[in-house]
This record gives C-alpha cells, sequence and structure tokens, in this order.
C-alpha cells in the first residue's frame, strides 16, 4: 500500500532528469539575478548564501531517501544519486563563488581563512569529501567498489553535519534557519543509529501478520 | 580633513536620486515587472539640511541599497527583514530622554531635535560583516545635544539605547529572540563630543525610513556600523563604560570601541577588506581594502594615542 501514487515506469528516467534541471533553477535564477544587478544589497553574499543553503537543503534531502522508504514504504532511491550530486554541485558553486566573486582570486586571504577560521576550515573540509562521493556515483563504481561502495558512501553522514555546523557557525546569531537545518541533520543521522533495530521490529511484525519471508536488503 | 571637505552645493544636487529612480523604472520595465524588493523609503518626508563640512569624494551607495539592505534585529535578523516588517513601527510622536551625569536632564521631542542645525553628511558606512556602503545622513553633532544637558565632570560615558516596542517590532517578540532588549551602546564621552560622531535624522534628503533606526539614530563613521544604534530613546551619561549589546553576546568578537580596523580580524572572519555594495550586481560591487578607522585615521586616531587597539577592540 503506497502513500503515493506510483509513478509509471518508463517515466522514471525523464523524472529524474526533470529532478537535475529543477535543481539547478535556484542557481540559475540566482546567477541571472546577480548579474543583472537585481539581487538586493550585497550580491555576492546573497548567491553565496543561497549556493550554500541550496547546498545543505539537497543535502538533507539525500540524507531523507532512506527513513522515508523505511517509515512509509515509499521508494524514491532512484532520486538520491542525483540529489547527492545536486548537493555537490551546490558546493562546488558556493566555494567558487566565493573563491571568484567574493575573494576575487587573492589567494593568500582564501588560504588563511580555510587555515584559520574554523566555519570554512569546516566547510572546505566537507568540499573536499564530498569530491569522492561525486566521483562514484555511478553504475560502474558501484559495481566495481562492491560493499565497500557503501562504506564510503557513509561519508554523507559526516558532510551533512559538517555542512549544518559550517552553516551555523557563519551567522552572528545562530537564528531558528540554522537551528532548523542542525536539528533536521540530527534528526536524520540519529534515525541510522536506530534504522536497524526498527527494521528488525518491522519485519518480525510482519513475518506475524503474513508468513512471508522478507528479503529486502537494506542499503545505507 | 582636507579629503572632507565639500564643495559648496547643495543637498539636493549631491543626489541625483532622479536618476536612481529613472534606472529603477527602467530596470523594472526591462524586466517585464519583475523585480525583486521594491523597498521604497515608507512614510519618509522631504528634510531640509546644509551641506556638512564632510563629505567622502566616493559615489554614493544607491538609496534602494541603504534602505532595503539593514541590520536592525528588532525587526527580524534577515538583510531584508527591517525594510519588510517595519511598516507598522510609528517614530512620531517621539521623546529621547537625556540623563545620569548631566546638570540638566532633560527629554528631547522629536520636533526639538528636528530643530538642530541640520547638516548632511556623507560617510563611509563599514558593516563589521564586511560590507561597506557610503551614505548621505542628515543630522547634527551629538555635541550639540550634549551641550544643551550639560554633562557634569565626572561623566565618562555615554550610554544609548534603542526602544523596545514587540508590537511594532516583530523581531522583539515571538520565540526566537536573536539578542536581549533594548538594544544598547556606548562611547567615551570623547568619542561622543567628537565633530563626526553625529545624531542623524534622515538620510538621502528625507527622514529616516523606519528600516534604518526612524526617528534618530547614531552614526558614528570610524566605528563598525553595530555602534551606530538605531531609534534611540534614553542617552545616559555614566562613569563606568556602559553595557553594549554585541559585546554583551559575544564579548571575543566584539569589542567596546569597535573601531574598524583592517589589521585585528573578526575571530571568524579578516576586516582587511570589505565588499562595497552597491547596483550593479556581482561586477559592479568591489572588494577593496578597509582602512584604519574606516578613512577616519586623521580625524580620531588621536583619540586612542598609546591604546593597544588589538587589546582594545
Amino acid at each position: 500500500m503506497a502513500l503515493v501514487p506510483t509513478l509509471p515506469k518508463h517515466l522514471h528516467g525523464p523524472s529524474i532528469w526533470a529532478l537535475y534541471a529543477l535543481g539547478f533553477v535556484p542557481a540559475a535564477s540566482a546567477f541571472y539575478l546577480g548579474a543583472t544587478g537585481q539581487l538586493p544589497g550585497n550580491a555576492i553574499k546573497e548567491f553565496e548564501h543561497l549556493l550554500g543553503l541550496w547546498a545543505l537543503r539537497f543535502l538533507i534531502a539525500t540524507l531523507t531517501i532512506t527513513p522515508v522508504r523505511d517509515l512509509f514504504g515509499v521508494n524514491w532511491i532512484r532520486y538520491r544519486r542525483a540529489l547527492g550530486l545536486l548537493a555537490f554541485y551546490y558546493v562546488l558553486m558556493h566555494f567558487l563563488a566565493y573563491m571568484l566573486l567574493d575573494q576575487m582570486l587573492r589567494f593568500p586571504a582564501i588560504l588563511a581563512d580555510i587555515a584559520r577560521r574554523p566555519f570554512i576550515t569546516i566547510g572546505m573540509a566537507a568540499l573536499v569529501l564530498l569530491i569522492p562521493l561525486a566521483l562514484t556515483s555511478n553504475n560502474w563504481s558501484i559495481r566495481r567498489l562492491g560493499p565497500r561502495w557503501n562504506k564510503l558512501h557513509k561519508l554523507v553522514y559526516v558532510i551533512a553535519a559538517a555542512g549544518a555546523l559550517h552553516f551555523a557557525m557563519s551567522v552572528k546569531v545562530v537564528g531558528p534557519e540554522p537551528m532548523l537545518y542542525i536539528a533536521l541533520v540530527t534528526l536524520l543521522l540519529s534515525w541510522r543509529t536506530v534504522r536497524t533495530r526498527f527494521l528488525r521490529w518491522k519485519r518480525q511484525r510482519s513475518a506475524i501478520a503474513r508468513p512471508i519471508p522478507a528479503t529486502e536488503k537494506a542499503a545505507g | 580633513m582636507p579629503s572632507y571637505r565639500a564643495p559648496r552645493i547643495d543637498a539636493s544636487e549631491i543626489t541625483p536620486e532622479r536618476c536612481f529612480l529613472d534606472r529603477r523604472g527602467f530596470m523594472a520595465a526591462a524586466a517585464g515587472g519583475l523585480i525583486l524588493g521594491s523597498a521604497t523609503a515608507g512614510h519618509a518626508a522631504a528634510l531640509k539640511a546644509s551641506t556638512g563640512a564632510y563629505k567622502v569624494d566616493e559615489p554614493l551607495t544607491p538609496e534602494k541599497d541603504v534602505t532595503s539592505y539593514n541590520n536592525f534585529y528588532e525587526f527580524g535578523t534577515g538583510k531584508g527583514d527591517p525594510a519588510a516588517n517595519s511598516a507598522s513601527f510609528k517614530p512620531e510622536p517621539w521623546k529621547v530622554k537625556v540623563n545620569g551625569l548631566v546638570s540638566k536632564p532633560r527629554e528631547f521631542g522629536l520636533e526639538e531635535l528636528l530643530a538642530f542645525p541640520l547638516e548632511e553628511r556623507v560617510y563611509r558606512m563599514r558593516c563589521v560583516e564586511a560590507w561597506s556602503m557610503v551614505i548621505p545622513w542628515i543630522g547634527f553633532p551629538l555635541a550639540a545635544l550634549l551641550d544643551e544637558v550639560e554633562p557634569l565632570g565626572s561623566a565618562k560615558y555615554v550610554a544609548f539605547e534603542t526602544v523596545i516596542r514587540p508590537d511594532e517590532m516583530p523581531g522583539q517578540s515571538g520565540y526566537f529572540q536573536p539578542l536581549e532588549w533594548p538594544y544598547r551602546e556606548g562611547l567615551r564621552l570623547d568619542e561622543a563630543r567628537h565633530p563626526l560622531t553625529i545624531l542623524s535624522v534622515g538620510v538621502y534628503g528625507k527622514t529616516l525610513p523606519n528600516q534604518n533606526g526612524a526617528p534618530v539614530r547614531l552614526v558614528v563613521p570610524w566605528k563598525y556600523g553595530f555602534k551606530g544604534i538605531k531609534s534611540i530613546v534614553r542617552i545616559s551619561l555614566t562613569e563606568t563604560p556602559p553595557p553594549c549589546t554585541w559585546n554583551l553576546t559575544a564579548p571575543d568578537e566584539y569589542g567596546f570601541y569597535a573601531n574598524v580596523n583592517p589589521a585585528v580580524d573578526h575571530p571568524r572572519w579578516s576586516q582587511a577588506t570589505e565588499i562595497r555594495v552597491g547596483e550593479g550586481g556581482f561586477f559592479g560591487s568591489n572588494r577593496r581594502d578597509t582602512l584604519p578607522f574606516n578613512g577616519y585615521a586623521e580625524e580620531v586616531a588621536s583619540l586612542y594615542a598609546g591604546m593597544d587597539l588589538r587589546a582594545n577592540f
């Protein structure tokens, strides 16, 4: 029994491409507004901030796929790679905006920021950690790496935590918005610690209800 | 002070405001009416002022940016919040109580404040967040007001307080309170009496919009913007350093003095450079070196002679 109507199979591929296209809309529209002088006030910072925020949103969306499947039986795993890659592209654009538009390639300042300012160090670490995940986000790597792929991609937990922390540490006062992101990431990561127990309980319950052996294999 | 001496021209001529308005109209038309945040000056009324002696010789930050990109946490922590959430704030009638170590404590009504000889001053404004503007304020030297109340010899500091009105200031009500109210700031008496220090009652030829601190705010151009306390209701002279909101909130990040200083970084970001906010988006705004005392060293550095500015940040 699905909570949402099932998407016809022939639309699975196109729906993923639609997600990529939609995913780039915030960046593209903000870039257009910024480049044409229509972003209010400090246009560069607004753009930088927007890219960072969407990176965090896509990371959170990536982490939501598994709990949604566990709890509601809705399987959106086909979108997870797109969401993860969108998160990576947004982190990359966030960094490029900082490096090119904000700091205008003042490398001594950039290096000093990365080395000396904990929130920038953390953000930079998250970007670096995302690179191997982005590079292995393809079927060939999954086949090639086997079980090591799952292990490697658990790094996303560290990255999401770093992202939320980076946001909270960058603001003058930790207000409701960074709090919300910290809460969401905490919740999603906590789910991973109780997940195995929950799935066992769910399996046992359904085994009692209808004695058919459960064969579902759970992945990260 | 030579670099700030202005040629004798009318306040209305300094600001090619029609050009900005024209441009805005053109942009709006070009974008098919699609334009973000058409923030206007609200209830601002025209205000007469003479041209002051202090005028930075740099292009003015467009009025649109000055009145739509603000830090005024009483109306919310977002830069656009003050313009968006301050419509119901009532800057009139208004009274400022001046008391403490003075021989003639009294209240000043808004009309009395507007009766001081008003001048236009074009100052740089450097926010602690490493962005800056060039703003044509209208106001009068704080020293003129202090003269009226006659500070006692024991007075060493001046304390300021912002109004508390949770009904009109959404940032002061609700679950999340970013700061402790009232917002408070302070200056040393000699800083307060410095000719550059003004109480501002207007900007861009008009009374202050609510989001800019209506009806009266402090402007201390050589200090970070947060020292420029807005919507002031109380000014007290004290013997001891008064509590300052940001200093209380994060003492390691915001000092009492908060003088603009490119050599002393904020713990979380560099203060060596700044982005000049302006129209022109990504390629019009530019990053420039921050100047010691925000470019006013010649006028104010002597106030801090012999002080360790790293310790007294």
